[in-house]
């Protein structure tokens, strides 16, 4: 049948991209800046004993962090565009990114500066911007749901981004700021295992909810009534969709800063490629995602001695792509 | 003609949380199973929160909507969804879906909550969009219709939904000459196999076309129900629409005439 051999194409184009993904992981491991720029040999491996540590102690939590940063953020771009059926909203909407923000922040002034404490205030104040959003949207009494949260999350994202504000214009110059800074600016210089582990158990739960529900993401993209006549449950599905992906977005937040535009232009370039169904469109964010997550890393240690924020290239680099895959026509992926 | 009562709506009121005034107020309808029912009245009749109230997504104040003898909370989201199909007006999405894609959506009642389309459901799309006839377009995308074309989308996603009762809101809105006729003679069609249908319209002629019976619906109240010859009579639309209309017989048909 036709249509069954469209669907193989997409698949197998799934399978490639995964494939993909192992190759510049392992290729990612031998990267870095020891013993000089570039590839390390494994040779090297085998016999530096400093160089054993760095791979295993620093480098595969790091680069593994980087897999589920670059997974979680576009799993949750996509799930936030399809639900709210708009293509311009990432992750953070809903008052997560800024209270994430705010929750470092306020650790790095009021508290103290060690990664633990910064990472749980941000995850904690990120939950309050979703808890907070999620209150007022159901106390506004006009609008359908989507709506309601749209207009609830801006609001609270405005409140968090004056907190912020404060927080910044009352922070020492000298020493508080550059930190709030460096944090807003997103990066993984600071992950060992104990944080990768810390955030694996959110960040799987949240994926394999949304893998588990990627088809029925379709149905919960359309207009309440009519999901609700194909049988769905609008306001408690999407609810529960949202809530994986907040969950999965503030753990890999927690740890590394914000990391902007990952969660906005991947399930675009995404769905450039493989059509709008998010069957497919799901699980191409992520592995997509997590290419462009590490490989924007690779290059955040590489190029410099000193580290270049991971929030500036992907940002930089992401910008550069969305612009190219605007202008360009076709689509290399058959539908 | 006697057959079963499919939906009855017994003393319905329903108002909308904002609104001061009440939608409908002791309403009362029954939709006989296997018949075309034609929901005839101007805008604002309150046609479309009839429907709404029917699949369950707006619940009345009070009274009860019976579906097959049972109140509609006898039965679960999913077995609402494989009794009743609905066709809205009109619906937007900013996504690219192919028009398969998009259809394929009306099989969701029928499968697991977390279960992906099989072959099967494929190709009972892909039937779908061949009786609207748009199977040589189904990897398209939808957002190149036309709003005729992207109402027999829809019309197409409720038929792969294989319903019992078959809800229709303005379906012929947006259709030109040839595919509202496409429409009506496919709405015959599933009709001689059993399906009831119900469908809003605010054009009398396109009520007079498809429909064995009639409700004159204004301002939430039911004017007159009854088999298309008791209803569709002159001095019935004058009094729905406010308006001098003429109902005459041409070639065998009843058609409206105003002004």
């Amino acid at each position: 049948m036709k249509a069954s051999t469209r669907m193989v194409s997409r698949t197998q184009a799934l399978v490639w991209l995964a494939v993909l993904l192992v190759v510049v992981f392992l290729v990612s491991v031998f990267m870095g800046r020891y013993p000089g720029p570039g590839l390390m040999t494994l040779d090297r491996l085998s016999s530096d004993e400093l160089a054993r540590s760095l791979v295993f102690n620093l480098r595969l939590p790091r680069l593994l962090t980087a897999v589920l940063l670059g997974m979680s953020l576009s799993a949750a771009g996509v799930i936030f565009q399809m639900i709210f059926g708009n293509p311009l909203v990432e992750p953070g909407f809903l008052g997560v990114s800024q209270g994430a923000s705010f929750g470092a922040a306020f650790s790095i002034i009021f508290l103290t500066h060690s990664a633990w404490a910064v990472q749980s205030s941000a995850a904690l104040f990120a939950f309050m911007g979703l808890g907070l959003s999620y209150f007022i949207a159901r106390r506004v009494r006009f609008g359908g749901w989507v709506l309601r949260l749209v207009l609830a999350g801006i609001a609270v994202s405005a409140l968090f981004s004056a907190g912020l504000g404060v927080l910044k214009y009352v922070a020492d110059p000298l020493s508080q700021l550059p930190e709030i800074t460096f944090w807003l600016l997103g990066g993984l210089w600071s992950v060992t295992w104990p944080q990768f582990l810390s955030i694996l158990p959110a960040v799987v739960f949240g994926l394999v909810v949304a893998y588990q529900m990627r088809w029925r993401i379709n149905l919960l993209s359309l207009n309440d009534e009519t999901a609700y006549s194909l049988g769905a449950a609008p306001g408690r599905e999407r609810t529960l969709l949202l809530s994986a992906a907040v969950i999965a977005t503030s753990a890999v937040i927690s740890v590394a800063g914000m990391v902007s535009w990952v969660g906005l232009i991947i399930p675009h370039i995404a769905r450039r490629l493989f059509g709008a169904d998010a069957r497919y469109v799901l699980p191409a964010s992520m592995l997509i995602g997590a290419i462009f997550t590490v490989l924007c890393d690779d290059l955040a240690r590489v190029l410099f001695s000193g580290e270049i924020p991971l929030g500036i290239l992907t940002s930089l680099i992401g910008a550069i792509i969305f612009m190219g895959l605007m202008v360009r026509q076709t689509s290399p992926v058959e539908k | 003609m006697n057959s079963a009562c499919l939906v009855k709506f017994e003393r319905i009121s329903f108002s909308y949380p904002s609104a001061a005034q009440p939608v409908m107020t002791d309403f009362n309808m029954e939709i006989r199973s296997g018949t075309v029912t034609a929901i005839l009245g101007p805008n604002g009749a309150g046609k479309t929160t009839m429907l709404n109230l029917m699949l369950g997504w707006l619940k009345p104040q009070s009274g009860n909507i019976l579906l097959d003898q049972l109140t509609l909370n006898h039965y679960s989201r999913r077995a609402l969804g494989q009794w009743m199909g609905l066709v809205p007006q009109s619906e937007h999405t900013p996504f690219e879906y192919s028009l398969l894609e998009f259809v394929l959506l009306g099989r969701a009642p029928h499968m697991p909550p977390l279960a992906m389309p099989g072959e099967d459901d494929l190709k009972i799309a892909v039937d779908a969009l061949h009786q609207v006839g748009l199977s040589s377009m189904q990897n398209r995308s939808i957002l190149s219709l036309s709003g005729g074309e992207l109402q027999l989308v829809l019309v197409a996603r409720a038929l792969a939904q294989q319903p019992r009762l078959l809800l229709l809101d303005e379906p012929t809105s947006h259709l030109d000459l040839s595919n509202k006729g496409r429409l009506v003679h496919l709405l015959r069609e599933l009709s001689r196999k059993g399906v009831t249908i119900l469908f809003t319209t605010h054009e009398p002629d396109v009520a007079s076309a498809l429909a064995t019976h009639l409700v004159l619906m204004k301002k939430g109240q039911i004017l007159k129900t009854g088999t298309l010859n008791e209803v569709f009579t002159s001095q019935d639309l004058t009094v729905l629409y406010q308006l001098p209309v003429s109902v005459v017989d041409v070639a065998g048909k009843r058609v409206a005439l105003w002004i």
